[in-house]
């Protein structure tokens, strides 16, 4: 499979990635080497084999369901780029009507 | 002989019996990395003040007559991506510069538990991705055998402190093969042990199905030492192994006379150098030797490894990278509008180009028409993978092969070339896929001197065997006694010398 420059720049769209138009160019040769390796993938017969997601093995892992302290408040907002108050601040997200 | 130059097991007598005192052992590391580190530049933060008002604290209850804990005065050195409370984490990334964590992860809080005392955080390549440390963010390490050359990766910091006598040992992490290269290409002794045989809880995730924590260290005994004071249960990982677990140290039997080792043969194909083979050929003639039996076996599927890796580590990087919003911790682009360019712009600006690569190729194999494709084959494929290894652990005690193809290579060699790179973790990342554990034990040096790999694996959750083993063949060779001249290297900027 090769991947072409829009491809590159319609996934980092989706990975909210901004990259550079040489970056998305350079990518896109880049990933297509890499894809080529990948690809043969497909030539293993994997008929009925199981997708393993994780070899642990374990399923349903609970714990009792006891209050604990955990970070406190104003620990957590130390490294916030920036904050108000006892909130993280980001700029806007919805549009102004 | 200089305190720093010790090895766990013959330092810890010593302060267990107050001949030296805690401060002078961490005193004497610390001068050592004054000295040297401007070289090697093993380390992202050294934690001088830090480390020896722990070393005082330690001293003050020895001598009212507290008993010594298991790693008590020894200097550690941990892999940036693991967090450290208060000292800053970076996982050698500019996006997490400034990231001082507000809590410890589990393997820092046992290993302090335990009197071991860190002295620092060492390099890596950039959210340990990467096999050369090229990547990281902040600047190359060298390795400490041949200044030109790299000294493996991710976890670089973590093994050319350990050789060059930067730490007593160190920790790394591994998720296709990140403790076991650059433990081979640095001549020390790296094991990454069973998934979720050790906590994570801490360890900033790469591909989460595949990371594992692991000690890094100048012998095999040091490693079960430091596996010992790990290892176990920790509620906070969730796929943390739950059962009771042996004591390693108390497997280092010498003996493997009713030992079967498996040879896979794909791990003798082509792209493997002639000196590795060499030494590895000779390593195997040492096994018989002791007694063990030796036999060929195959791995059908092992050689789709490598591919099923990229898709499955890439695809979990893609979402485990998307914590990095800019939001709650890390770099922030300034001047963005509204929330949603503030984030692309952020990971565009604080993101190094392998990163970037692999949550692309993660985003691209994850995505609505090519997820059947390619993620869920490769889930498959890992399943075959992880079946083979089962099937031929019936037949045989351990695995073994060279850890990495070739010695470690000049920088800069393969920085242009992201595939030629990811081809020096072949022989690495089908145990990541399966969960099994595996160690590289130093087996050779090369005609210039660079040090060789074995990889020595085991069953799940069987690190038993595997330490004896490999401690077994470790008594029965050198190769670990071998020493970098590092006075050499800082004169010459170039050129490795030995001194066994």
């Amino acid at each position: 499979m090769r991947i072409t420059k829009e491809d590159v720049g319609r996934i980092s769209v989706l990975a909210k990635l901004e990259l550079t138009e040489d970056d998305q160019s350079l990518f896109a040769e880049e990933l297509s080497g890499i894809l080529r390796i990948i690809d043969a993938l497909d030539e293993v017969d994997t008929g009925s084999a199981n997708e393993m997601v994780s070899p642990a093995g374990l399923t349903n892992v609970l714990r009792e369901d006891v209050a604990l302290s955990s970070i406190d408040p104003e620990e957590a907002l130390k490294n916030a780029p920036e904050r108000e108050g006892a909130f993280f601040k980001v700029p806007r997200i919805l549009e102004a009507d | 002989m200089k305190l720093n130059e010790l090895r766990a097991h013959e330092l810890l007598p010593m302060i267990e019996r107050q001949e030296v005192t805690v401060e002078e052992a961490v005193t004497e590391t610390l001068d050592r990395i004054a000295a040297i580190d401007g070289i090697i530049k093993a380390y992202i933060t050294v934690t001088g003040e830090r480390a020896l008002q722990r070393a005082k604290e330690a001293d003050a209850r020895l001598r009212k007559g507290e008993p010594p804990r298991p790693l008590e005065g020894l200097s550690v050195a941990i892999k940036d991506n693991i967090c450290t409370k208060g000292v800053r984490t970076t996982g050698a990334s500019r996006y997490l510069e400034d990231f001082i964590p507000p809590y410890d992860a589990t393997v820092v809080e046992r290993l302090e538990d335990a009197g071991a005392i860190v002295v620092g955080k060492t390099n890596m390549d950039e959210f340990a991705m990467g096999s050369s440390t090229e990547n990281s963010a902040m600047f190359p390490t060298k390795n400490p055998w041949n200044l030109k050359r790299v000294p493996g990766g991710s976890s670089g910091g973590s093994a050319a402190c350990v050789i060059a006598e930067e730490a007593v040992f160190s920790l790394g992490s591994d998720t296709g093969g990140s403790i076991r290269q650059p433990a081979s290409f640095c001549g020390i002794v790296g094991l990454k042990p069973s998934y979720g045989l050790v906590s994570r809880y801490g360890l900033i995730g790469y591909a989460s199905s595949m990371d594992q924590i692991g000690p890094m260290a100048r012998d095999v005994k040091d490693c079960a030492l430091i596996l010992q004071a790990i290892a176990g249960y920790d509620q906070r990982d969730s796929q943390s192994y739950p059962n009771e677990l042996p004591d390693y140290t108390g497997c280092l039997i010498p003996d493997i006379r009713n030992i079967t080792v498996g040879v896979p043969k794909e791990f003798l194909d082509e792209g493997l150098s002639k000196t590795v083979k060499d030494a590895f050929m000779k390593a195997l003639e040492k096994l018989e030797e002791l007694g063990a039996k030796v036999v060929e076996v195959s791995l059908p599927h092992v050689r789709h490894a490598l591919a099923a890796y990229y898709v499955i580590s890439s695809a979990e990087a893609s979402s485990n990278l998307a914590r990095l919003d800019g939001v709650r911790y890390g770099y922030r682009a300034a001047g963005c509008e509204d929330s949603a360019s503030m984030m692309a712009v952020s990971r565009g600006e604080g993101l190094g180009p392998e990163v970037k690569r692999r949550i692309v190729l993660g985003t691209y194999v994850l995505s609505e028409e090519n997820h059947k494709k390619y993620f869920n084959e490769a889930l498959k494929v890992r399943s075959l993978i992880s079946q083979d290894f089962q099937e031929v652990f019936e037949m045989c005690d351990c695995l073994m092969g060279p850890t990495s193809p070739t010695v470690a290579f000049e920088a800069g060699e393969k920085t242009r070339n992201p595939l030629e790179m990811y081809l020096s973790d072949v022989y690495t990342v089908p145990p990541n896929l399966a969960g099994i554990p595996g160690i590289s034990v130093p087996c050779g040096f090369d005609e210039e001197g660079m040090p060789i790999g074995l990889q020595i694996m085991a069953g799940q959750y069987d690190e038993a065997t595997l330490l004896r083993v490999a401690y077994a063949f470790e008594q029965a060779t050198d190769f670990h006694k071998g020493r970098p001249d590092t006075q050499k290297g800082a004169h010459e900027s170039a050129g490795g010398g030995r001194s066994v």
